[in-house]
């Protein structure tokens, strides 16, 4: 067995005394696993790191098998990372998230949006915003999207400013006012018509409880799972 | 067929298998030669295991792995009691200790924050970091770890634990290392390089 694929190192872990354990996203293969021999060698720690991207080739005797990857540095985008908290945090809070997919289930639209995240994760004006649509899109893969199109009362196209938490579908100001207090907010942001992409930090909050909500309810809770501390840490700061 | 050599070797040979850097072949060899040198070797290791694994502690100041507690390091009244180095590991400590580049005391995080592992803020010792923190005369805290994801988000997590204190926090300078051809170097370990450059 032996394909090449793309993909972006989300995780590293040591195995033995010279070799790690790599997760990767990739394009084609989804969340994969690969052993990388002489993967703590000074000349591969670097590629070898969360956040790069990489050019991978998996190989192994029967597809069951762990396999081997031989990978070569696209963009080593870690080193950008190092000295910017919001960057690590928010990507230990995607790899996190990441790892609720299935092993080896291909979801290509979740790699183009990783790909933007870490393009940018050190951009702070950019990347809280990204991190919001980012577990948008983990929702939706995960089977539980939120249908922010149009109010689930009225069907109106206009005035969204709120998202029902009972079935995750928005709702217009007009019908959601007289249970204000029980409604999520939906930041302009987040809307269907992306027509308003610039939100300030109070807004970028809101999307994570927005999202937060449902991760909680639908993913973290039923399978038992510690939240991750990486998102706490990541809303901390862009609050602070 | 029945093994040729005896339990107790064999359990021996098992037991050093489990050494990092050994492996069954490799721990074979050592369990021979320890045999062939009895006097010498076997009998004086196995003393020295017995004293350390009776005596071995870990200091309850700063993490390190000493046989008195408060270990050596804590106690040397000669160290700069300014000065703080926050390390991942003992091995760390240990390496610093070999290069004698710093006059400090130490403390021992046991690990670094990571979601793979499983590791989680709680489960370092950092309730005793923010204690020292907090301790009169300590002016800087330099934290000493690894650039990897790992080591530097934790080095960001503890920036922000420690920042109601006035203590200075520093890190170590990320770059070229000493022998490196710049050619042979990583675009990230260059433009870190870059970015931390220096007047000469």
């Amino acid at each position: 067995m032996q394909w090449q694929d793309e993909g972006i190192i989300i995780g590293v872990k040591r195995h033995g005394e010279g070799s790690v354990i790599l997760e990767l996203m990739t394009k084609g293969h989804g969340r994969h696993l690969g052993l990388v021999r002489g993967g703590r060698s000074p000349r591969q720690q670097a590629t070898l790191q969360a956040g790069n991207r990489v050019d991978a080739v998996w190989r192994a005797r029967i597809e069951e098998q762990l396999g081997t990857y031989a990978v070569e540095a696209v963009t080593l985008n870690t080193a950008r990372f190092l000295g910017v908290s919001v960057a690590l945090y928010g990507l230990a809070s995607a790899a996190a998230l990441l790892r609720l997919l299935p092993e080896r289930d291909p979801h290509p639209g979740l790699f183009e949006a990783l790909g933007v995240l870490v393009d940018h994760l050190d951009d702070t004006s950019i990347a809280p915003a990204l991190l919001v649509r980012f577990e948008l899109a983990m929702l939706a893969e995960l089977g539980f999207g939120l249908d922010l199109g149009a109010c689930a009362a009225t069907g109106a196209t206009a005035e969204l400013v709120y998202v029902s938490p009972k079935s995750g579908r928005a709702v217009s100001a007009a019908a959601g006012a007289p249970f204000h207090g029980r409604l999520l907010a939906l930041p302009a942001f987040l809307r269907d018509d992306r027509s308003y992409d610039h939100p300030t930090s109070a807004e970028v909050v809101a999307g994570f409880a927005l999202t937060g909500y449902f991760l909680r309810r639908h993913v973290f809770m039923p399978r038992g799972l510690a939240w991750p501390d990486a998102r706490d840490l990541f809303v901390a700061q862009i609050r602070d | 067929m029945a093994s040729p050599i005896g339990p107790e070797i064999e359990r021996l040979i098992q037991l050093l298998a489990r050494l990092p850097g050994l492996g069954p072949r490799s721990a074979r060899r050592a369990a021979l030669t320890l045999i062939k040198k009895k006097e010498q070797l076997l009998v004086p290791l196995a003393e020295a295991a017995r004293i350390t694994a009776e005596r071995v502690l870990v200091c309850t100041s700063c993490g390190n792995i000493d046989t008195a507690d408060p270990c050596t390091i804590c106690c040397d009244m000669r160290r700069d009691p300014t000065l703080l180095v926050v390390v991942e590991d003992v091995a760390d400590l240990w390496a610093l200790e070999r290069a004698g580049v710093i006059n400090a005391r130490y403390h021992v995080l046991g690990g670094v924050i990571s979601a793979l592992d499983g590791i989680r803020p709680e489960d370092l010792n950092l309730d005793r970091l923010v204690a020292r923190a907090a301790e009169p005369g300590l002016t800087e805290i330099v934290l000493a770890l690894n650039a990897t994801v790992d080591g530097q988000t934790t080095a960001h997590y503890i920036t922000d634990l420690l920042s109601p204190y006035p203590v200075k926090i520093t890190r170590l300078a990320h770059g070229v290392p000493v022998g490196g051809e710049l050619d042979y170097l990583d675009e990230g370990t260059l433009a870190a390089a870059i970015r931390q450059r220096t007047t000469f």
